[in-house]
């Protein structure tokens, strides 16, 4: 990124941070957690642990960093080396991501932008100007990916809920500030486990690694009687729903599998898993060392906030995640892409210098579709 | 510690204080070696240990009813803590390990019959405070089942590598999960055969006891069938195959792969400056952090520590797994090729 461009940015950051302190705040039992930043064009700075409000305040004033990170973990250390932090537990955490989700409107909104040469092209995997696979992809996600974001989300509420008996107060639902949501988990019987544990619990929610004699088909003299029951609890539950569709039709469908065998069953649970399982990244939520983006801090993916969603199914990151300022500057915009922010619309922009305001300023320069002019 | 009663010691003999009962009982080791009655318990010692050498479950007096009770269930104790003196006097660890595990399997037998047990609820009670003392794990009855909490599940059942025991296809409901007495020991066969290892690691090692020395001596040439050499094919799992695949096409393969593959090839001895030429078509190649990463994964740099190439079981949760029949029965990439001989 070009100096012009981080100042522009770093300024508009400060002026965010500046007048939203009030949504800056450090989580709960803030000496055992780890924080971490980074700064525009440089690596990561974390091992930092943080006593309060003030000093968390005082970092983002003096760093003006790009992303801000603090630990879902608690250590007793958490200012020293990984191997000497001495963790003592870590809230689960779910990240679900639209780019994760197979969506076919994708597509339409993600454009390739080549490492060599910087063309912006429409969705491909090599730059059509020179070739090169040097290719890095950029999604302006739109309300399809959002949406299902939050389908994927609700889905989730529910396993944890029902399953694995979760109050529904200690699930916070926050916006990721890109193109997901983070789902935090805090004082579950899960907080002290460990990351092989946590994996495991990534597979069931994700419906992973199932054989079909958990859902009633033996390989051997398989029959009826096995088959899940449509008011059965978890996932045989919701498997009967998925698959018998309603309670007159289950007779005919199993007779259907029976005939079908064993390995056709394995087909079904893959195409089941398809659609009842929730598409978390597993990786996120087994990696019990990790930091993550702290709320109320902005993703320089997008200039966008991390913040929390009181009421998911209204929420919209396009007018409630947009925080910086309306005044007016000059871009050379190349976003071939029309996009939405504070209920106004913008581009597609082809090569052309265009005044407007900073906050979609911001959004096209955070995804290197604009620079300053 | 627990209050047990003759016949619970029987059963569970891994529970008593060893130097405590055979003074209650008024012996002591040395006249094992030389009261001709005695010896033969010592005999029946070795037995026990060569039983569980060979993978087999020590068959007990106890089950034929052959012999009256009294006299059969202290002879029963009396062979598992003389086995443990051979054990110790011997040091075959192999040996250690392999009757550990074929006792916590004889004990897991009783666990599950005394699970089981619906006329005599002293029985289960005990059961399942073995289980709580020993594990801690909680379980409790609920109709048909027993239940434990999920995170407890999960601490245990991590350790198999069958499919069943995922919890994916288990019976949760309201944060726990619901099992049969069977599968409530099964689940701490592994912590009980470590329980009983470290018990006998832990006891002291007597000297050498006149009497004793033939089973010694017959232990150790015992132990010699055990050790094993393996060979190895050289050839790369699929998994690693297909990330080495992936990036030659200049595919984007995510960090988990990188880190799998990295980690294996160093596990192979590889160093950082071989692997490092791998990653350089990938679309956001960067050969200082490219260095910086496998030098961390080595341990060269950052924390010291060296990240092990990650399970098979991993794998498969990260779509990174791409088995083939050949991966069967391993655990981990490395495991790959290598054949017992």
């Amino acid at each position: 990124m070009q100096e012009a461009d981080i100042k522009f940015l770093e300024d508009s950051f400060k002026k965010y941070y500046f007048e939203h302190f009030d949504l800056i705040r450090v989580p709960e039992r803030t000496f055992e957690r780890e924080f971490g930043y980074q700064k525009f064009n440089s690596g990561m700075t974390r091992h930092i642990s943080i006593k309060d409000d003030k000093e968390l305040h005082l970092l983002f004033m003096q760093n003006i960093p790009s992303d801000v990170y603090c630990s879902n973990a608690y250590y007793s250390f958490p200012n020293l080396p990984m191997n000497e932090k001495d963790w003592k537990e870590a809230d689960l955490i779910f990240d679900i991501d639209a780019k994760d989700l197979n969506l076919s409107c994708r597509e339409n909104h993600t454009v390739s932008i080549c490492n060599e040469c910087n063309q912006v092209s429409k969705s491909s995997e090599h730059c059509l100007k020179c070739n090169s696979t040097k290719i890095e992809k950029k999604s302006l996600p739109c309300k399809n990916c959002i949406d299902s974001s939050k389908t994927e989300v609700s889905k989730l509420s529910e396993i944890l809920i029902d399953d694995l008996a979760i109050d529904q107060e200690n699930i916070h639902v926050y916006f990721s500030g890109n193109e997901g949501f983070h789902v935090y988990v805090y004082g579950s019987q899960f907080q002290q486990i460990g990351s092989r544990e946590r994996s495991e619990l990534a597979d069931y929610i994700m419906f992973n690694g199932i054989i079909p004699e958990t859902f009633g088909m033996k390989k051997f003299k398989p029959n009826r009687s096995s088959f899940p029951d449509f008011n059965e609890k978890g996932w045989r539950g919701r498997f009967s729903k998925q698959v018998f569709g309603s309670k007159s039709k289950r007779s005919k469908i199993i007779s259907e599998l029976l005939v079908n065998g064993y390995s056709s069953f394995q087909k079904t649970l893959d195409d089941v898993s398809e659609n009842i399982g929730v598409k978390i990244d597993p990786n996120v939520t087994m990696d019990i060392h990790r930091i993550f983006r702290l709320p109320g801090s902005i993703n320089s993916k997008s200039g966008l906030t991390k913040i929390l969603c009181k009421n998911l199914t209204k929420f919209d990151p396009y007018s409630e995640a947009s925080f910086l300022s309306d005044e007016s500057v000059e871009v050379f915009a190349n976003c071939p892409i029309e996009f939405c922010l504070k209920n106004k619309k913008f581009g597609p922009f082809i090569n052309e210098k265009v005044t407007i305001p900073t906050f979609a300023a911001v959004y096209m320069v955070c995804k290197k579709l604009a620079t300053i002019a | 510690m627990l209050a047990l009663g003759q016949d619970e010691i029987a059963k569970y003999p891994f529970l008593a204080d060893a130097g405590q009962y055979l003074k209650d009982k008024g012996f002591t080791l040395e006249q094992f070696g030389s009261d001709p009655d005695l010896k033969q318990l010592i005999d029946k010692a070795f037995e026990r240990i060569q039983v569980a050498a060979n993978g087999k479950i020590y068959k007990s007096d106890l089950i034929g009813n052959q012999v009256s009770k009294e006299a059969a269930l202290p002879r029963e104790v009396f062979s598992f803590l003389l086995a443990i003196v051979l054990l110790k006097l011997s040091g075959m660890h192999t040996l250690i390990k392999r009757f550990a595990l074929a006792e916590a399997r004889r004990a897991e037998k009783y666990l599950e019959k005394d699970l089981a047990n619906i006329s005599d609820e002293s029985k289960k009670e005990l059961a399942i405070r073995i289980i709580d003392d020993l594990f801690s794990v909680q379980v409790e009855k609920l109709d048909d089942y027993f239940v434990i909490t999920v995170s407890d599940y999960l601490k245990h059942s991590i350790n198999f590598h069958e499919r069943e025991w995922k919890l994916i296809n288990r019976h949760v409901e309201n944060g726990q999960v619901f099992l049969t007495p069977h599968e409530t020991v099964r689940l701490i066969r592994k912590e009980l055969g470590t329980y009983i290892n470290s018990k006998i690691i832990n006891a002291k090692t007597p000297t050498m006891i006149p009497g004793f020395e033939g089973s010694v001596n017959k232990l150790v040439s015992l132990s010699k069938k055990f050790i094993t050499f393996t060979v190895t094919t050289g050839e790369y799992p699929p998994c690693i195959k297909h990330a080495i695949k992936e990036l030659e096409k200049g595919e984007n393969l995510p960090h988990s792969g990188r880190f799998m593959l990295g980690a294996f090839l160093l596990s192979k001895g590889q160093s950082v400056e071989q692997i490092a030429p791998l990653f350089k078509n990938a679309p956001d190649y960067n050969e200082r952090v490219t260095l910086y990463q496998l030098n961390h994964l080595a341990g060269t740099s950052g924390s010291g520590t060296k990240y092990l190439c990650p399970s098979c079981e991993k794998l498969k949760t990260q779509d990174l797994c791409f088995a083939i029949p050949e991966c069967d029965n391993i655990i981990n990439p490395l495991q790959f090729g290598k054949k017992r001989k």
